[in-house]
């Protein structure tokens, strides 16, 4: 057995906040090996990132350890002075944040904020330290180290930037990395090759890593030992297989089923956790998650459970783990049957068809060119013709920078579209908002992604809801009338009459996005434009925000065009998938077709890329290489030929590839003939 | 980065075209009969014919505005109403220098102790030492000028002799010392005006910018405090400061009329207020055009320094 590189021991921490020292982390024991990837898992608010930093010896300016101790090869990190801390900082114990462009220094060159490390720890020159930051790019598989080097961040896409803080974190060959989300903000093709890029880099320097996500995807594809948080406190801590296929806390079994998977379907509800997470300061006397547990008992709200060894290196706390193992207890029923859902099929009838829709930004007019100078024409959506159907759900599919928000943006009226034809209902829709009709507009409504910034906090829920159906119902409703109305559509999205009264602050940000969802439905929309309303959200809110929608379709009898980067989620609502690239429809199909035989290679890759929460599905079989260019600089012929693992040869380069029929509904835009396409894909392995 | 200069100059031009036909109507606008306020209530009708004839005032007024205008830019400001009736581009260019002086030793001493005291404040967070800057620095600006100007005078100049500080300051001749000695009381009560705005906001961008995750990247890279601060937050956080410094400095050119009135100092803004008050029109408007050219001025330079130092707005 090798010594730990770092061994956390009954860690607990607090924060200062205006009622006194909070606890935010109680009792955590961890400890990595060399060459371990130890997942930490947890909602927001669960203490994963404080906890994560505290194993680096970090400290935010109002927090504390308030007990245990954290080792790093034999000695105490928190015994140590600043100066003792700064030495190991970025040497011994480097952290790749979150968000990397905040996270990079705005007004450094790359190769500059790099070479700090070095010239620090090991007192290299200027020359010698850029040098090395060079290679360290050329190690994080960036091309062309030397010119990246000299650029700022804010030149950089998603990818690169992230790169360059793990180049960073690197450069001085540390013994444990800490990884807080570092892929959260990336596109899956990128997530899935950053991935692969820490497998191999963690071998490369034999060094020990923390990973932090929300994402139990991401961490069944890294990591080998997993830690669950819950409140503070740690709920189960297993080897990654052992925690995935047989997991016994009631918390861990939950959080799992919740979450969608490519082939969930849209026959079934998710299972979710009723209730939500504790605030700091709030939380229950015994099992912290007993309030929300399907097993709880009367003790279990009064005495704390131990953490228990129940199988070497698996870690349970819960009072009732040996009754879950033996079967004695079910913590799920068996995921329900979603409420019939007909989906008509009708094939000329559609709730909105989008012709030839464009949208062009960066033109240049006189103004724009004295002020701005002529900026660059960006191509966001370039001839897209979309149609939903009746009662049912297309997906929207495609990476950042694709273009789906603003073709969703365009067919609800945010943004004029600069040509191209609108239906709704079978009825022409002007492309400016101001000339549609009042009903239309009530036909036609939007669930945002962040229910943050769509509430206005200074109304009250049941003043938004108010002010929703005085704006778009038919007829001007009484007073009296109204507030009934207003706790009916509470009511649809399963809050409580009481909540009409609250303010968005109060509300947690699931509550948040049901009552955004039930402004939508206010007055019985034919079509919902939901553009990424889960991505905001933890997973086990996640499955009710979904569910939500899903029960809606079926009750309302409404449409959705659906928009999100998690395929997942898109798998699990949509009756029919539409993917974009570069401002273009690639592929279009019903989902079974286009889940299960993806003909397109960017369908392919895009799915393939998908991380399943399922370690015996670790590293899918496809990886793009490079970034998606920029809407800037479109390629020529088919867009996706810089990428395109199946590219033919110099047609693809200067043709437009044109649509094909695969049969059913199911269009491919592409060279290579449909049938063969479709002939890979019953050929390949299949993943899931 | 060329073609970027030329946007901004033809900009600058058509700021200081439009400011010219608001200073021409306004000082048209002003109530009374110029002639008559100049000659008095004795002249004779032929006596004001001839005054408004000899400086054109007799044309239309859109023509009277073409000329001025031409004549400006020619070099040709107009002459003064009074006195010798000399060509007003020598007197106000004279007081523009000394106003330049002031300005300029006005900077030397505010920017650095108000970047500095911010700094501090920033730093020190929710102490007793954030408090006291934040205290005084908001109760000397709400005092105003004439009396901290008079407190100067009364506690420096009248009150430590020893110190042999003037208490009416005069242009300084070409030695350091005499520089400091001329001009450290008006300076230091327009100091007194600025320390509080460009000291707040300093303050305020330091704690944003200490807020933000790549001072933390800065901190867990082993960098030690000093670095942090110095390269990493100042480089971002005096970004807006360097804007508020251009504004001040049009403020200083051509605002400071009541400190001017006090030290007795002969400067733009003592020069504006007696061209107001004789109706002294082309002095007016020479100071005004002047002003409004050196704010504009600042503020390129300012938004230049600024995109200098940002490369985001730099390489857009």
């Amino acid at each position: 057995m090798p010594n730990p590189v770092i061994e956390a021991r009954g860690v607990s921490m607090d924060y200062r906040l205006e009622k006194g020292w909070l606890n935010a982390v109680r009792d955590v024991s961890l400890s990595i090996n060399p060459l371990g990837i130890h997942g930490l898992v947890g909602e927001s608010g669960s203490g994963k990132s404080t906890l994560a930093l505290a194993l680096m010896g970090y400290l935010a300016p109002n927090a504390r350890l308030s007990g245990g101790a954290v080792w790093l090869e034999g000695e105490d990190l928190f015994r140590k002075s600043q100066a003792e801390l700064r030495a190991l900082w970025g040497s011994q114990l480097s952290l790749v944040p979150q968000d990397s462009l905040a996270a990079l220094n705005p007004a450094y060159t790359i190769g500059d904020q790099i070479a700090e490390v070095t010239r620090q720890h090991f007192g290299l020159s200027r020359r010698a330290a850029w040098q090395q930051a060079v290679e360290m790019l050329a190690r994080v598989r960036i091309a062309d180290p030397t010119s990246v080097a000299r650029q700022y961040p804010h030149q950089l896409s998603g990818g690169m930037q992230q790169r360059v803080t793990i180049a960073m974190a690197l450069s001085a060959r540390p013994r444990l990395l800490v990884l807080d989300e570092p892929t959260t903000a990336l596109d899956v093709t990128t997530e899935a090759v950053i991935l692969d890029l820490f497998r191999e880099l963690i071998q490369e320097t034999q060094a020990a890593a923390l990973y932090v996500s929300h994402n139990l995807g991401v961490i069944a594809q890294i990591c080998d030992q997993v830690t669950v948080l819950y409140a503070g406190e740690v709920m189960a801590s297993a080897p990654v297989r052992e925690l995935y296929a047989r997991p016994v806390h009631p918390y861990t079994i939950g959080l799992l089923a919740s979450i969608p998977r490519p082939t969930t379907g849209v026959e079934t509800r998710l299972p979710t956790i009723p209730g939500v997470a504790p605030a700091l300061g709030d939380r229950p006397p015994g099992c912290v998650f007993a309030p929300r547990c399907p097993a709880a008992l009367p003790h279990c709200f009064t005495d704390k459970p131990p953490l228990e060894m129940i199988a070497p290196g698996h870690q349970v706390r819960c009072h009732r783990w040996h009754e879950i193992v033996n079967g004695d207890v079910a913590i799920l029923t068996q995921p329900e049957a979603a409420a019939p859902h007909v989906a008509h099929q009708l094939a000329a009838e559609s709730v909105l068809s989008a012709r030839g829709l464009r949208k062009t930004y960066g033109g240049a007019g006189w103004w724009r060119r004295l002020t701005r100078g002529s900026a660059r024409r960006v191509r966001a959506v370039d001839d897209v013709t979309v149609r939903v159907r009746p009662q049912s759900t297309l997906g929207l599919v495609g990476e950042s920078g694709s273009g789906k928000t603003t073709l969703a943006r365009c067919i609800v009226g945010l943004e004029t579209a600069d040509d191209g034809q609108l239906e709704l209902l079978a009825i022409p829709l002007d492309r400016r908002l101001a000339r549609r009709s009042r009903a239309q507009l009530r036909e036609l409504q939007m669930v945002f992604q962040n229910p943050n910034d769509t509430l206005n906090p200074y109304r009250t829920v049941g003043q938004t809801l108010e002010r929703a159906l005085e704006r778009l119902s038919p007829q001007p409703l009484p007073p009296d009338q109204r507030r009934q109305r207003v706790l009916e559509l509470l009511e649809v999205v399963r809050l409580t009459p009481d909540y009409a009264d609250r303010y968005p602050a109060e509300l947690s940000g699931g509550e948040k996005q049901r009552v955004a969802v039930a402004r939508a439905f206010a007055a019985d929309p034919a079509l919902v434009v939901a553009d990424e309303p889960t991505s905001a959200l933890d997973v086990s809110v996640q499955a009710v925000v979904l569910n939500l929608l899903k029960d809606l379709r079926a009750q309302k009898g409404a449409s959705y065009l659906f928009i999100s980067h998690d395929l997942s989620a898109v798998a699990y609502l949509a009756d029919w998938i539409a993917v974009m690239y570069l401002g273009q429809i690639v592929e279009e199909g019903t989902a079974e077709q286009v889940y299960q035989r993806p003909s397109h290679p960017y369908t392919e890759a895009l799915i393939s890329s998908i991380p399943v929460p399922d370690p015996a599905q670790a590293g899918g079989r496809i990886r793009l290489t490079g970034d998606a260019p920029r809407a800037a600089d479109i390629p020529t012929g088919c867009r996706f030929h810089t990428r395109c693992p199946r590219k033919l040869g110099p047609v693809c380069e200067t043709d437009a590839p044109p649509w094909q029929e695969a049969g059913g509904g199911h269009r491919i835009r592409c060279h290579i003939p449909a049938a063969e396409l479709l002939a890979l894909q019953v050929s390949a392995p299949k993943s899931d | 980065m060329v073609r970027y200069l030329a946007r901004r100059a033809l900009l600058l031009a058509v700021t200081l075209l439009i400011a010219s036909v608001i200073i021409f109507a306004l000082t048209r606008l002003l109530p009374g009969d110029v002639a008559r306020l100049i000659l008095g209530r004795e002249a004779s009708e032929m006596a004001l014919a001839n005054f408004r004839q000899e400086f054109g005032l007799d044309q239309p007024a859109p023509q009277q505005y073409v000329n001025w205008l031409v004549g400006f830019l020619a070099g040709d400001w107009g002459r003064s109403f009074t006195g010798t009736k000399a060509p007003v581009q020598p007197l106000v260019v004279g007081r523009l220098g000394n106003s330049m002086r002031l300005a300029l030793m006005t900077l030397v001493i505010s920017v650095p102790l108000s970047v500095g005291l911010g700094i501090i404040a920033a730093l020190r967070e929710n102490t007793w030492v954030d408090a006291a800057v934040s205290l005084l620095s908001l109760a000397v600006v709400g005092l105003p000028e004439f009396v901290t100007g008079l407190v100067l005078i009364n506690g420096l100049a009248l009150g430590v002799r020893a110190l042999g500080l003037p208490a009416t300051s005069t242009v300084p001749d070409g030695t350091l010392a005499d520089w400091v000695r001329q001009l450290i009381l008006p300076a230091l009560t327009a100091t007194l005006v600025l320390v509080g705005y460009i000291s707040r906001l300093t303050r305020a961008g330091v704690l944003e910018e200490l807020r933000k995750p790549y001072v933390r990247t800065a901190v867990l890279k082993g960098l030690p405090t000093r670095t942090v601060i110095f390269k990493h937050v100042l480089r971002n956080a005096l970004l807006p400061t360097i804007t508020v410094t251009a504004l001040s400095f049009g403020w200083l050119i051509g605002g400071l009329v009541v400190i001017e009135n006090v030290y007795n100092y002969p400067g733009m803004g003592a020069l504006l207020v007696e061209a107001v008050k004789q109706r002294n029109l082309f002095v007016i408007q020479a100071i005004v055009m002047v002003t409004v050219f050196f704010f504009a001025l600042a503020n390129l330079a300012a938004d230049l320094l600024y995109a200098l130092l940002n490369p985001r707005i730099r390489l857009e």
